[in-house]
Order: structure tokens, then sequence, then C-alpha cells
């Protein structure tokens, strides 16, 4: 089922590790935030301020940019009740919205089949990055997992091309047969050729690509370019995703120059996105979403900050409504939850949000429940 | 023909190690499977690995202060090792007995952890559980140092019944109760470490187990029935003794060694797929005072086993592992392990780091649309690399039948040396085409090494091998 062009697509950046909040949007209208950050603060004077209450780290000054033309909401104090510091329990708990049990399901999944469930498509959800996260897993949901946009494929390391149209030829004809038997073996087979479909299907994309915009040489910067270069193939393509490397957010040590690399490369990743998807007049069926798993302690640890919870999140697009929501958490002691920034919105409501305002579908079995939804669709 | 001999041999290899080159199946099959299965359960009659050369080469392989390392020195350990059963064993208490990188004050504590499987894995089951117990690694992992007396944690009393004995129910009873979890986690207050030498200045040190009396709840307990002033041991000594244990250590080793079983939070309502076998093996574990190795002997000895030819989905550690042996690479300290360990987490399979303390999902569940291609991709790269010593055997083998090669036999010549590989009638046709269709296949040719290898490629990525 192609996609039409205008049809709702959602873009999804993960900033694995636990991104600092509160040196990302820094309330330097708090000593309370001096207080607790001795050393790993930012001044104020070099804060780019939102309002008079906080603003964005200096290196986010792409970013900043985005956020005064009135395309980026900023999400507050985001997180779910019992927070869990382990990087992998957490991040979990977003991707399956599980926070009491262990998930298996992933909403994205869940997601890609409301939007194709008899995979007419198998390129409608495309992860960017090595295996498969878990908020794109859903039993019989094929999502293909590109390494490396201009290499991607099976059986890519046979460098002679008329050997490798012979073996994928007779990958084809093995897999084939197999559909029709157990289970396991159907499974495979499946899985198999919906994988080898997708990838002749996404090796066209770069062909088709052309543009001005120059990205970064990080991986997030070449990710996003491939998620545009995807996008504008037109393959139907709805949802697509890709992860900052393995727990680079996660600021146990030398924060203040690793934060400020890392928002360097993220905030220039994601303007590049935008700018990219303007030049090519298609800016007004994106929406991105950047999202982490917890965010961090309120007091720096001399060097760095240690896990700790309610975060912010990022929505970005032409069709959201810039601006702040949800609520900065206190920073008081007696107003913390175990030591930590208490969130004050779940991020079952911003997925909620996204699946009913932007995705046009019931959000309830998807997120479990019904959580408050945000304005800024 | 294939020579049943070695094509058992080969089985045996895959499922007790991590698989074998031919030569050494040719080999092990020489020396009679029985007094094989005898070597593998004696991994002290086989040299270990040298240590001195893996110090020198890769210091943090012996340090062990990050993932990194270790998981380098356990890959090549497994691929090297003289001892396969007891590295074997050691990964399958890894995925059972969880502890995380991600939850582990010192990285080196998970390495200690894991030579304990190495020594006792194939000991009494008892003694395992209690070794354990006294591990700092896990007493941080399930936070029993949190758990005190008059104030307990239960989080190591779950896990300990739930996962690492007797599971939550068995032929739909349950095993245990939400009171039983709360004595045993007060049986086991005291169980801690010592107070932790701080980080900072001098980086980290490992912890001690220490008993803290004053810290014991020494009230009467009542667990699984039994009534006293119960202590660790004594829940240990309980648990090792109900039926319940029995049929859950069974359950693991059949689904480790034998064939994919559900999940196992289905086993509490599941039967086996094979409940004579899962019998023997629950007999042998009460006759022989919960010896794990003879539970393997009975094990690798039965009909069951041998006949479960193709029965388990392979793991991404045998995947990538299996495939290193089969080629011969890695077998010195060289640059590269660092991307087998990636090439096993892409896979799904972060060693040393399972996603929770359940471990990682098997069998079918290992088969994604991101992993099948990882698969494929880096077990065909090496099979088609000619210039890797194992290729160059199987292609010197093929060689040796004769100046030609039907494609049948180059086909069937593949699939023998691979391991005794069988492949579905439809699928071995499209290979014979595949074969037939570049013309003679002549061995004296400069172009034969090259179709060896074409045609190892396309076998690795067929359906049927993906499984061991």
């Amino acid at each position: 089922m192609a996609a039409n062009k205008k049809d709702p697509i959602l873009v999804v950046l993960q900033l694995s590790g636990g991104n600092d909040a509160l040196n990302t949007v820094i309330p330097y209208g708090n000593p309370l935030y001096f207080d607790n950050r001795p050393n790993v603060r930012i001044p104020e004077d070099q804060v780019l301020p939102l309002n008079k209450d906080v603003g964005f780290h200096p290196a986010m000054g792409p970013l900043k940019a985005l956020y005064d033309a009135g395309k980026v909401a900023v999400i507050q104090g985001i997180g779910y009740p019992k927070p869990s510091r382990s990087h992998f329990r957490s991040m979990d708990i977003w991707h399956t919205c599980e926070p009491d049990k262990i998930g298996t399901e992933g909403w994205l999944g869940r997601t890609l089949h409301e939007i194709d469930p008899q995979k007419d498509n198998v390129l409608t959800g495309v992860n960017f990055g090595r295996g498969l996260p878990r908020a794109l897993s859903a039993p019989g949901v094929p999502v293909a997992s590109v390494g490396n946009l201009e290499s991607y494929g099976v059986l890519t390391g046979i460098e002679i091309e008329e050997q490798r149209t012979k073996a994928l030829d007779t990958f084809a004809r093995t897999y084939t047969p197999m559909l029709g038997k157990d289970q396991v073996l159907s499974y495979f087979a499946q899985t198999g050729l919906d994988a080898l479909k997708g990838a002749d299907i996404l090796s066209t994309a770069p062909a088709k690509y052309a543009s001005t915009v120059k990205y970064g040489d990080d991986t997030v910067g070449g990710y996003m370019r491939n998620i545009v270069q995807t996008h504008l193939a037109d393959f139907g393509t709805r949802i697509l995703y890709t992860t900052a490397p393995y727990n680079s957010f996660d600021t146990h040590a030398g924060e203040l120059a690793n934060h400020t690399r890392l928002w360097t490369q993220t905030s220039k990743a994601v303007a590049d996105f935008y700018a990219d998807l303007k030049e090519h007049n298609a800016t007004d069926n994106v929406v991105l979403l950047v999202f982490t798993e917890f965010g961090r302690r309120v007091h720096d640890n001399g060097s760095g900050t240690d896990h700790g919870s309610g975060g912010h999140a990022f929505v970005i697009g032409d069709a959201v409504k810039g601006g702040l929501y949800g609520q900065y958490p206190s920073l008081e002691a007696g107003k913390l939850l175990e030591g930590d920034l208490h969130f004050n919105n779940d991020f079952r409501g911003l997925y909620a949000t996204l699946l009913e305002k932007w995705m046009k579908m019931d959000s309830k079995p998807i997120v479990g429940g019904t959580f408050e939804q945000l304005d800024f669709l | 023909m294939a020579d049943e001999a070695k094509v058992l041999m080969a089985h045996l290899m895959r499922r007790a190690g991590f698989g074998a080159p031919y030569s050494e199946v040719e080999t092990r099959a020489a020396k009679g499977y029985e007094a094989t299965v005898e070597e593998l359960l004696h991994p002290e009659t086989q040299p270990e690995l040298d240590d001195d050369i893996m110090m020198r080469y890769k210091t943090e392989w012996v340090n062990k202060n990050g993932l990194e390392g270790q998981q380098e020195e356990w890959i090549f350990r497994m691929i090297n090792t003289k001892r396969p059963l007891e590295e074997k064993m050691a990964l399958f208490w890894h995925g059972i007995f969880c502890t995380g990188h991600a939850k582990c004050e010192h990285p080196r504590q998970q390495s200690l952890e894991i030579d304990m499987f190495r020594r006792t894995g194939m000991g009494k089951y008892e003694d395992l559980l209690m070794g354990l117990a006294y591990d700092p690694a896990m007493v941080f992992y399930l936070d029993n140092c949190m758990s005190h007396n008059g104030a307990i944690n239960e989080n190591w009393g779950r896990e300990l019944l739930e996962l690492f004995s007797m599971g939550v129910g068995k032929d739909g009873e349950l095993n245990y109760s939400e009171e039983d979890i709360k004595e045993a986690a007060r049986a086991f207050t005291g169980w801690t470490v010592a107070n932790a030498m701080p980080r900072y200045p001098y980086g980290r040190y490992l912890s001690t187990f220490v008993y803290d009396p004053k810290d014991h709840d020494d009230g009467q307990k009542t667990f699984l029935g039994e009534t006293g002033n119960l202590n660790g041991e004594d829940i240990i000594r309980i648990i090792a003794k109900q039926p319940a244990t029995a049929r859950f250590i069974a359950r693991h080793l059949y689904n480790y060694f034998v064939a994919d079983e559900p999940q196992v939070p289905a086993w509490q309502h599941t039967p086996p797929r094979d409940p004579a076998a899962i019998k023997m093996l629950e007999d042998e574990y009460f006759r022989s005072g919960t010896d794990i190795g003879a539970m393997l002997r009975v094990l690798f000895n039965s009909n069951f086993f041998k006949q479960a030819r193709f029965a388990k989905v392979k793991s991404p550690v045998e995947t990538v592992i299996g495939t290193t042996r089969l080629v011969k690479d890695f077998d010195f300290p060289k640059p590269g392990f660092n991307a087998l360990a990636l090439n096993i987490r892409y896979m799904g399979q972060d060693i040393l780091n399972p996603p929770t303390v359940e471990g990682w999902h098997t069998g079918k569940e290992w088969i994604d649309s991101g992993t099948l291609v990882e698969r494929i991709n880096f077990t065909a790269d090496y099979l088609a690399n000619t210039n890797l010593p194992g290729v160059q055997d199987i292609i010197a083998r093929l060689r040796a039948e004769g100046p030609t090669l039907t494609p049948e036999r180059l086909v069937d010549g593949c699939l023998e040396l691979l391991g005794g590989y069988q492949l579905a009638p439809e699928t071995r046709n499209e290979l014979v085409t595949l074969a037939r269709g570049e013309g003679e296949i002549q061995t004296g040719a400069e172009k034969f090494p090259q179709r060896v290898a074409q045609m190892l490629q396309s076998i690795v990525a067929t359906t049927e091998y993906i499984f061991a």
C-alpha cells in the first residue's frame, strides 16, 4: 500500500544513555540549578534563553533557530511512575509502554501493524542502525534494519555484481518453498524474503537523492540523512527510526565537554534534517520525536551526572505548535521523586498525542490505556 | 556418502561446544562417541589456554576494567578452548543465573562469576547455587546487600525461586507462594558484601562477600513446608530436593542442548515436548545427588539427543563462534575481536549484558528482520573468504576427490564438510542448479576455489543453516 505523499510520517531519534535534562533545557533563572551543579553547570551568560526562566545549552544554536521559528515543542518533565534508572529497563519501558512488567511488543511495532495489517509494504517501517530496537518489534511485522543505506542488503559481501545477483536469486528460490512449511520455517522464510524485497527497494534511494545540505560526519548526522533519502524516495515508509550510538548520552564523567559535543552534533543533525526536507518541499507531513530514557541526577558527581529521572523530549515539525509544554520539574529537595526530578506528564501521553493527533489512529491499544495528551499538535 | 559417525560427531560438537571444523570432527570421531563425551565431561583432562599470550597482546583481557575487554576475552576462549563443554556450560549458566554489565560495580566481578561457572558448572547443582549466593556480583545485581533484618528486599529471594531453581509452576500448579519468597528473603538477610572501596582516586576494587550476623533475621521461618531458624544454606538445601527444581533444570538442559522449547514463562503450563526425555534427566538429577555432569552424560548418550538433528536455532554466539571455528580464524589475540563481539550483539546477544535477569529469548526469537540479515551476511562473508585456513581445507578436500566434481557432489561435499548439514530437496535442487549453471567443475582450475566459496556462501544463507 503505497502511501499518499501527504500521509503523516513519524521520525524518531532516540538519544541513548539518558540525556541530562538540566543541562539541555537549563533553568538558568533558578538559583537551585547553580547550587546543585557546582561543577557541571552552564554559566548564565552562555545559555540561549527561551524565556526568562529556561534556555538551551549553548551548543544547541541550530535547534534554537528552529524553536524561534515555532517548530519545536519542548516537553518538560516527562517520565513514568516508579522510574527505573537502568538504561535497559527504562529504554524498554519507553519502547513497550510497560512500566510494570516485561513487554515484548514495541509501540511502533503495533503502530505499523495498524497502518499496514496485511503487510502490503515491507518498508512501512525502517530502522537505521544495526539490530532492531524493541520499539519497532511486533509479531509478524517486517521492519528493515539498515546499518548503512548505501550498502544495505542481503549478501552484500559479494563484490562481483553478477555473482551477487545469482546468489540472491538462489536465496529467493530456496526461501520461497519454506513459506508453506511449519510455523518456524514459514516465519524465517517470510522474514528473509521481506528483508530481500526491502533491500532491493531501499537500494534505489541514494541514486534518487540530490541535496545541497551537508550533514555532519557523525553517526546521527549520517542516519538523519539516510532517513531523508528514504522518505524522499517515496516508498510509502511511514515510520523512520534511528538511535544515537549506544549509551552515548550517559555522561557520568567529563560531562561538560561530552555533552557539548553531543548536542553540537545532534542539533546540527536535526537542523540539517529539517533544512533538507524544506529544500525538497517535504516538511509539511513529517514530525520528528527526540527522546531519551531518563534524565539525570539533580546534583552533579564532580565531573558528570548519574542516572536520574524526569527528563525532556522534543517534537519538531511544521505541524507542531512550538513552545514549552509540561512543567519544568521543581528542583526543591522536598519536591523530588526518590531524590530525582519528578515527572509531571507520562510519556505515554506524548505517544498518544502523536498517534491520535498526527497519525490519526486510536492510541489506547498501542500505549495500553488512556493518558493525558498534550497540546502541541 | 556421509559417514554417520562423523555426522553424529559434528552434531555433538555443535551442541556440546561451538562446532568443529571437519579435521577436528574426523579426529574426534576416530576416538569414538562415548570416549569423546567423557572427554567433554572431564575438562580437567585437557590443557588450559595460555594466559601469558593473552596478557602480552591484550592487557585489557587480563585487567578486565570494561565490558569490551571481557567480551573479547570470552570470545577468544570460546573459539580456542580445548574444553568446549566447560565453556558452553559457563555460557549456559550465564544465561540462567544472569547478572549484567549494566548493573555491576566492577566489570571484573562478572568475570569471576563466569570463572565460577567454568569450575563448578558441571558439579553439583546445590553447590552451584551456594556459589551463586556467595557471589558478590549476584549479591549486588539482585540487591541482596539492600535486604536487611526487619526490612527485606525480595529481589534475590524471588528470582532464586522463579528463575534460578524451580520456576513459577509445574504441570499447571504453582511451585511456591509469595510467603515463601518473603521467607527465603528473610533467610538470606546478612548475606551481603563488604563496604566498597571508593572509586576515586585509585580506580575500582573487587567486592568481597561478607556474612553479617547482626543483620541476619534469625527468627523462625517456614519455607516450602519446612519450619526452623532457616538460613540461606537451608533454603538452598530445601530447593535442591524439590521435584520442581529437577524439572526446571532438566528443561533448561533440554532447551539448551537438545531442542528448542517455548520461552521459560510458558513452562508453568506447557508440558515438555518430550516428557520421557525430561523424566530421564530428572531421575538422574536425584540419582546422582544433583550432579549436572551426570545429567549431561545421560543426555549426550541418549537417543533423544542423538536424533535431535538441527532442532535448535543457533544462538548469535553459536553463529559467530561456530563460523570462526569452521574457518579456523581468530586463533590468536589479533585485532578484530571487538568486531566479533559487536556482531554477536547486533544479532541480539550482548554477552555479559543480558537485557534483564531473565536472560535472552532463544530459539525462533533470535530471528527478526534485523538479526537475520546480520547473521546471513556475517556467515556468508567468512565462508566465502578463500584466504582463511578452514575454507582452504574444504577446498583442498574437495579437490582431492578427483579432477572433476558433479554439481551434486559439490553441493553434498560442502554440506558434509560444513558438518553434515541436510537440505530440503527443493533447496538442494536450487543449489545444484546454481552449481551446474557455471559449467563443468574442474578441481584443478584456477576458478575452483571461487566456485567452492560461492557454494558455501549460498548454503550458509539458507533457512536450513539457521539451525544447529
